[in-house]
């Protein structure tokens, strides 16, 4: 309880102690320290009256001791000044809108282009997400210490990049929003995809992002994109509890149990992508929402309404045309016009530096191979997409594939069968 | 995405140069590693001891047997390794080609396994 009002207050917190005193680096420090004291002494003492008021003033009396260590720091060097902290325009407090726009305004900070997507990830999820690093390595799978290094060097970069702590302009300000969405992408995606195997806090990241994607639509709600996000967020989570064997094993999405899929879940992303499509510009989030809904709304794997499917990505296609696209587009291609249309689509990915390696180019030319009832091709595709796929459990369902088809091209060489 | 950079010497040229050669040698590694320790890309890595050094181990129906030497007999052998997580699989090629022993010898990127991964 006390860690889910100290993760929601966090941002909070940051956005008035920045307002009040600039130095977004220290500031954060300082509001980390601020989120530990509470909770180390809340749960014997209780939670206090205003815990937002006493949060901003512990982290204020760490920021200021923090300055003044600062400034002793530059006597002894013989500094020629000592930089006076700034005077506040405003304390943050009960003024609700500045609030939003406070938050919304770290957010904006802590993707902000001049940094790598790794250092964005670890900035957003401690600076607004109230995580702390021990927590934040631990879930990316890195030493504290490296994390802890990402961290001081994005706010460094940030701060030398000469970045303001300020909701961007209307100009510009899409494509800022756009790194935003991205990031909290990135964060929902290490934590859907870890599986048993792994670590507990890895998978918290998907609930953590679903959590800020939720913040920030609230912040942002003009923009149908956020909403797109959240939907397609909450229409692949839904999922999460069918897509793994007890052994750890993954169950593609045609196999699985739908049964065990989270109707909750299902319906609160269905309605929201529903509602979005019938206001909003159209965008690629929507777009793949939309088809995450269309799955949903299948029975079993074999009532799904393929050109539905087909015309959304035709539509994310032309709207945002990327690697990525192309491959799961082919896979509706052959479902609509038959595998060797889906081979065919497949064709202009071969010149494309970074997929023609990759094992999920390998693995759908496999399963299309293996619809086309070419065993042999498949089996040998199978067999370099988990040669070259760096996940464990990838790799196990792979070689499960290869070893399923090898049966069948000892069995009856000759004669492959059109599935 | 996480890589591990294993580094490969070879041990009669390594031990062939001057103590000034070798210092400069490990002062550019060490500068690599002070700067990715600084950008947060640093996760570990250590030198090893030398190949003529190393206990290679077999069980073989319950019977262990320990022999001198490495698997391999070869010119060039496992000196180091650093692991590395980066943004991008050309940061990691970018880092290795910098590593000094890349302009002698040779480094090989290989990437980590994890545990977690994509239905599909």
């Amino acid at each position: 309880m006390n860690e889910r009002i100290l993760r929601e207050l966090a941002p909070q917190v940051l956005a008035a102690v920045v307002r009040r005193h600039g130095r977004f680096d220290l500031a954060e420090d300082a509001t980390q320290e601020a989120l530990i004291a509470a909770a180390q002494q809340w749960p014997a003492a209780g939670v206090p009256d205003n815990p937002r008021g006493w949060l901003i003033a512990v982290a204020t009396r760490r920021l200021i001791d923090a300055l003044r260590a600062e400034a002793a720091r530059s006597r002894r060097e013989e500094a020629a000044f000592v930089q006076e902290p700034p005077a506040g325009d405003g304390d943050g407090d009960g003024d609700g809108k500045c609030d939003e726009d406070d938050t919304l305004a770290l957010l904006f900070l802590c993707c902000h282009p001049a940094l790598s997507p790794p250092s964005q990830l670890a900035l957003t999820l401690r600076a607004v997400g109230g995580l702390n690093t021990a927590q934040i390595a631990n879930a990316f799978l890195v030493p504290e210490a490296t994390m802890a290094q990402r961290i001081s060097r994005a706010k460094a970069t940030i701060a030398d990049a000469g970045a303001c702590f300020e909701v961007p302009p209307e100009e510009g300000r899409a494509a800022r929003l756009g790194v935003v969405l991205h990031v909290l992408y990135l964060i929902f995606n290490e934590g859907y995809t870890t599986t048993s195997g792994e670590r507990l806090q890895r998978r918290e990241l998907a609930r953590e992002a679903i959590r800020l994607t939720r913040m920030t639509l609230a912040l942002e709600p003009g923009d149908g994109e956020v909403a797109g996000l959240l939907a397609l967020m909450l229409l692949t989570q839904a999922r999460s509890g069918a897509r793994e064997r007890a052994d750890g094993t993954l169950i593609p999405l045609a196999e699985q149990d739908r049964l065990r899929w989270d109707g909750a879940l299902l319906e609160e992303g269905t309605q929201l992508i529903q509602q979005t499509l019938s206001w909003a510009r159209l965008g690629p989030y929507q777009l793949q929402a939309a088809i995450a809904a269309v799955h949903a709304e299948a029975a079993t794997a074999a009532d799904t309404d393929w050109p539905q499917v087909l015309k959304l990505y035709d539509l994310l296609h032309a709207l945002a045309p990327s690697p990525v696209v192309t491959l799961n587009r082919a896979v509706a291609v052959a479902m609509v016009d038959g595998p060797r249309a889906g081979l065919a689509a497949l064709d202009t990915l071969d010149g494309d530096r970074r997929l023609a390696s990759h094992h999920r180019l390998a693995s759908v030319r496999a399963h299309l191979q293996e619809m086309a009832g070419d065993a042999q091709a498949a089996l040998a595709g199978y067999e370099d997409a988990a040669r070259r796929t760096t996940s464990v459990p990838e790799q196990r369902y792979l070689r499960g594939q290869a070893e399923r088809l090898r049966g069948d091209v000892e069995k009856a060489p000759t004669a492959p069968t059109v599935g | 995405m996480r890589y591990i950079l294993l580094i490969y010497q070879n041990t009669e040229a390594w031990t062939g140069l001057s103590q000034e050669d070798k210092d400069v040698f490990m002062h550019a590694a060490g500068d690599i590693v002070g700067e990715l320790s600084a950008t947060g890309e640093w996760v570990g890595g250590e030198g090893l001891a030398d190949a003529s050094q190393a206990r290679s181990t077999r069980v073989r129906d319950g019977v262990v047997t320990v022999t001198d030497g490495p698997f391999l007999e070869a010119k060039e052998a496992l000196a180091g390794y650093c692991i590395i997580d980066v943004a991008t699989p050309e940061r990691a090629e970018e880092i290795a080609a910098r590593w000094p022993d890349a302009q002698h010898w040779g480094m090989e990127i290989r990437a980590l396994m994890h545990g977690g991964g994509e239905e599909v």
